[in-house]
């Protein structure tokens, strides 16, 4: 399929990725080439077959519903790049 | 006494017997890593107070004698800067997680340190492990101690580079689509990458969680072994860990059958792309084989070459979706607003701008490719279609190991590449990837140990595949290959 | 209903929040109202590294609502990941279910005790289970807009429940809701506390208008924020108008215009664009590559059926046939929850008679859990307790006025039985010669009133029966006024 640089600049969007215009030219040749060489996949044909999402079969892996403690909210918020007391601190959601 | 290539197995039994302490092991692999670590930039963090802790608490239990010291109390490991741990930090070799000190260990890192196993440090990696030369790391690209100029490999380029360099006796590695065993094989060093599920992945920075896969990297197959021993069993923290009783890798190392199926597979012996040093080597190996006990016999997996494409889908679309949390909200790195833009929405503004600072080129190249892939319109003919090619590929092995116990053949295609040769050519450097995806897709627990070097004196590597949770099967017959040759580890040049 | 000159048609999206201890896929607490960012973990914050492990006890709630919604139980069921930035969802994604929900279809019914619309049945199209996002809090400090965000409730399981649009009225989705809530409180899958957001309702909303004998759709709306019944039932309300101005204005039908988000202001009371998804969000769902799926047996879920609770509908027919109660009687009590009926049977068992205790329960006991706010364990009148007062009163031996100061001395001590509350109260039988005295007395010293009855002023005798009980506090006020009447009406006086 071909990839036009319109189609890059709506994936780095849904994405967040903000391109610069030489960024968005030069990845639209380089996910062309990788979309090109990956199209070969087409070519294999797939009726009936069932799709495999994991390597291993397991199912129902649950655990049971007892409390754990979780980390203290020092720990919690000590990686964050912006925060007070008691919560994270992001720009204005609604803005 | 010099033990820079000295097995962990051979450095237990001194430690056991009180020939050496920990401390000294640790001091001496220390000074190893002042006096190399610079030139092949495989270390991104070293603490040596902690080592040095490290070691002290195993020597003091062990003038206590106390009983349940485990094989590899003492021994030093290496640790790839994706697996989460409280005491360094974890960088996945991006500028996203430059400062990042995980609030929790990993549980690989949390079974290593009840066995006692000090920490050299953390090595470095391609960022968020998506490349396979270990170029794409904020902190340069490592350098292969066997040629400089040449890369380790990777994405656990430090990890095997560590080993060819003499700086620890032991690694830790993840293989998504051969990062341990392409570096193990570049650098010539052993790798395992277990079946999926039989090492957890909690607390490993995930890149594509169906196909991740944490393994050790070491200079032999024993030594592998005794990592597997320390690092594998079931974790009820991963879903996907697998639910069954480890066997004692270790103690079964020596049981390996008289005789045995081997399978050569016609796609990889026989293609163009297989460099003719690399095959001369494997077919030596066969050799050896039959030796030992095998039955070689030719084998078909007709949808190998989808592997690679396959791969390229699935693995970008998980890596699309695990990797969203970078987003500088609530840990790492957050952009700056830039000054004097005005945007309609600042929250958008902030993860776009972060997002295009925080990740490199090839991190953001896959991550456009899985939003692509799974986005409207695209996903059926992408995502669907892969998963789809994969149950044909793990098909393949099915049929192929109805015939044969194990697979033999190159781990990578060609030698060591020089740095910068692919970085700018994604599909290229891809293609380097063509043995060794298949585990990963399929789950088979895969080996890749030192089979010979080519004339200019580079490793090359022998990959051994096996059934799933035949992980045992195919160490005790990597052990028996070495046992054959007398592997011993040859120390590389270090120029 | 008057007729309005269109159809309103009203779908709805319901989540419930689960009354597990642990979050759905980690073990942090879900309690309520706990300080900020104090129950979370690796897990919970999107940490690197971390992973999902479901919780059981959710799947078990899901799949006891699902049978109670008469919903078809996926034997095979698994987790997609949805795909979108916000910061109250700190992994990027929410695992959701995408195409095999653990529940499809199934219908509730409804009806109105007071007949404001017709008995129907409401579809269901899916419930699936979900993780529910952190909180977000705007803040406003030295004129820096930012949001404050508390991940306590990410990651707490939820119930999403998606009506077909089968409901007409705003009546009809209160109405709905309310039994929903009703059921889903029967089955104690939650708390169903929508102030503490357990349960949530979004209303996909849309009129359907006659246009020439044909049919015009508006655009369909989403409205958000619904966080009362009085909020669902205003709301719809002022859509339904709202809907009808703007088509008067423009005869915009669907397709004409994107789907509009709004959010209900519940103090303008109007509903407010959010916005327009006119970008139509690509959440790019795919399969969980951390989470392995779940399967369901025949047996599991025979099992499940077998431990099933009576729900509401039959307890009300039960209630009506076993101890013919009328059918507004045992909506009542039905309507106010499995704790409020095993009272009601206790009650009856211990031998109250059935009725009696019905309207003990809707006049005295509900009146006063109301005024009070409690509880019924909080307010500490045993189901036995009300047994033996009905049963004094049913056999004469207190008389129903009189029997309110007994209820009223027995609440103040929970030690005091029946016959120990009358002998406090001084309360004794009056016999017939004693009555017949009294209301003698009575007649002869109250002419006035005896020739105003005469007179044709049936009342005039009430104004006896305050005199009565100042000679007689035992004597029953019923029974006075009705001997009084025999006197005069017989001619003895
Ligand atoms: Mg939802
Ligand atoms: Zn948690």
């Amino acid at each position: 399929m071909s990839l036009s640089p319109t189609d890059v600049e709506r994936i780095a969007h849904l994405a967040r990725l903000q391109l610069s215009e030489a960024e968005l030219a030069s990845y639209s040749v380089q996910l062309q080439a990788i979309v090109t060489f990956v199209d070969q996949l087409q070519a294999v044909d797939t009726v009936g077959v069932e799709p495999m999402v994991h390597a291993i079969e397991l199912s129902n892996v649950l655990a049971a519903d007892e409390v754990r403690e979780g980390l203290s909210r020092d720990l919690a918020l000590s990686n964050s790049p912006d925060h007070d007391d008691e919560c994270f601190r992001v720009p204005a959601v609604l803005g | 006494m010099e033990w820079q290539f000295a097995s962990a197995a051979e450095i237990s039994r001194q430690l056991s017997s009180k020939q050496v302490s920990a401390t000294e092991i640790a001091k001496y692999f220390l000074s190893r890593i002042s006096k190399h670590n610079q030139a092949f930039n495989i270390f991104v963090h070293v603490d040596e107070e902690l080592v040095l802790k490290q070691a002290a608490e195993i020597d003091a239990r062990r003038a206590r004698g106390e009983s349940e010291l485990g094989a590899l109390a003492g021994v030093p490991v290496a640790i790839k800067d994706l697996l989460c741990t409280t005491d360094m930090p974890t960088t996945c070799g991006s500028r996203f997680c430059e400062k990042y000190i995980s609030p929790y260990d990993g549980t690989v890192i949390a079974k290593m340190r009840a066995a006692g196993m000090p920490w050299m440090g953390k090595t470095n990696l391609d960022e968020f492990a998506m490349g396979g030369s270990t170029e794409t790391s904020i902190f340069g690209a490592g350098r292969n101690p066997w040629d400089a100029q040449r890369t380790t490999g990777g994405s656990s380029g430090g990890s095997a580079a560590c080993l060819a360099a003499g700086l620890s006796p032991l690694a830790i590695g993840t293989d998504t689509g051969g990062s341990i065993r392409q570096p193990a094989a570049f650098c010539g060093v052993s790798g395992f990458k277990p079946t999926y599920g039989r090492v957890s992945r909690y607390g490993v920075v995930a890149f594509a969680s169906s196909l991740d896969q944490v393994g050790p990297m070491a200079h032999t197959v024993e030594d592998l072994a005794l990592a597997m021993d320390v690092i594998s069993g079931h974790d009820p923290l991963d879903s996907t860990s697998l639910p069954y009783a480890k066997p004692g890798y270790t103690t079964s190392l020596s049981q390996a059958p008289q005789r045995f199926r081997v399978g050569v597979v016609r796609e990889q012996i026989e293609s163009d792309g297989l460099n003719a040093e690399v095959k001369q080597a494997i077919l030596k190996t066969l050799d050896v084989l039959k030796e030992c006990g095998a039955d070689v016999r030719e084998v078909s997996l007709p949808h190998s070459k989808y592997w690679v494409p396959a791969y390229y889908v699935i693995a970008p679309c998980e890596a699309s979706s695990n990797l969203s949390r970078f987003d500088g909200a609530h840990f790492g790195f957050r952009a700056e607003p830039l000054e004097g833009k005005k945007s309609k929405s600042p929250l958008v503004e902030m993860y776009s701008s972060t997002r295009a600072q925080g990740f490199g080129a090839e991190v953001k190249r896959r991550i456009m490719l899985g939003t692509y892939a799974l986005s409207s319109g695209y996903y059926d003919a992408y995502y669907l279609k892969a998963l789809q090619v994969r149950r044909l590929i793990r098909q393949d092995f099915d049929r192929a190991f109805e015939d044969v116990d194990i697979l033999v053949g190159p781990t990578t295609p060609n030698t060591a590449f020089k740095i910068g040769e692919k970085v700018d050519d994604p599909v290229q450097m891809y293609l380097e990837d063509l043995y060794t995806v298949g585990a990963n897709l399929a789950g088979l627990p895969a080996l890749s140990v030192p089979c010979g070097r080519s004339q200019v004196g580079l490793p090359i590597g022998v990959q051994f595949q096996g059934r799933p949770l035949d992980d045992a099967l195919v160490l005790q017959i990597g052990h028996r290959y070495q046992q054959a040759i007398g592997w011993r580890p040859t120390p590389a040049p270090l120029s | 209903m008057n007729a309005a000159p269109y159809t309103l048609v009203i779908g709805l999206e319901v989540h419930v929040q689960l009354r597990t201890k642990s979050k759905l896929f980690c073990r942090c607490s879900t309690e309520f109202g706990r300080p900020p960012n104090t129950q979370v973990c690796p897990v919970c914050l999107g940490l690197p590294g971390a992973l999902p492990v479901l919780n059981k006890q959710a799947i078990d709630y899901a799949v006891r609502t699902g049978l109670a919604l008469k919903s078809e139980i996926a034997k095979f069921t698994k987790w997609d990941r949805k795909n979108y930035f916000y910061p109250d969802l700190p992994k990027g994604y929410q695992t959701s279910q995408f195409d095999l929900p653990i529940c499809s279809r199934g219908f509730l019914d409804i009806s109105d005790s007071k007949g404001a619309f017709e008995p129907k049945r409401v579809r269901f199209i899916r419930a699936h289970l979900e993780e529910d996002a952190g909180k977000s809090m705007h803040d406003e400090v030295a004129g820096k807009a930012d949001s404050r965000i508390d991940l306590n409730r990410a990651g707490t399981p939820l119930l999403e429940i998606v009506t077909e649009p089968d409901l007409r009225s705003p009546q009809e989705a209160k109405a709905f809701l309310t039994e929903l809530r009703l059921l889903l409180l029967y089955l104690d899958v939650s708390d169903c506390n929508m102030q503490e957001g357990s349960l949530r309702c979004d209303a996909n909303v849309n009129l359907h208008i006659p246009v020439d004998g044909k049919t015009v759709a508006t655009p369909i709306t989403e409205i958000k924020n619904l966080n009362s019944f009085r909020a669902v039932e205003r709301a719809l309300t002022y859509e339904a108008a709202r809907q009808w101005d703007q088509w008067s204005n423009d005869h915009i039908a669907i397709g004409g215009r994107p789907k509009q988000t709004r959010g209900w202001d519940d103090v303008q009371g109007v509903t407010t664009l959010q916005r327009e998804k006119e970008e139509a969000s690509d959440y790019r769902y795919f399969p969980c590559p951390d989470l392995v799926p779940v399967t369901l047996t025949g047996a599991d879920l025979d099992k499940a059926r077998g431990e099933l609770c009576e729900l509401p509908a039959a307890t009300r027919t039960r209630l009506v046939q076993q101890y013919e109660l009328k059918e507004y009687d045992s909506d009542v009590i039905v309507s106010q929850g499995r704790e409020l009926v095993d009272y009601f049977e206790r009650a009856v068992v211990a031998g109250g008679p059935a009725k009696r205790v019905s309207s003990w329960i809707q006049q005295d006991i509900l009146r006063l859990l109301n005024e009070r706010q409690q509880s019924l364990t909080q307010l500490g009148f045993s189901a036995e307790r009300l047994a033996d007062l009905t049963k004094a009163i049913e056999a004469g031996t207190v008389d129903t006025s009189r029997g309110k100061e007994v209820f009223a001395k027995m609440l103040d001590d929970s030690a005091l039985s029946v016959a120990a509350a009358i002998e406090a109260l001084g309360i004794k039988a009056v016999d017939d010669s004693e009555l017949m005295e009294l209301c003698h007395q009575l007649l002869a010293e109250n002419a006035k009133a005896v020739n105003e009855y005469r007179a044709g002023n049936a009342k005039a005798l009430g104004a006896l029966i305050g005199q009565a009980k100042k000679k007689n506090p035992n004597a029953d006020p019923r029974k006075v006024q009705e001997l009084c009447k025999q006197l005069i009406d017989s001619g003895a006086v």
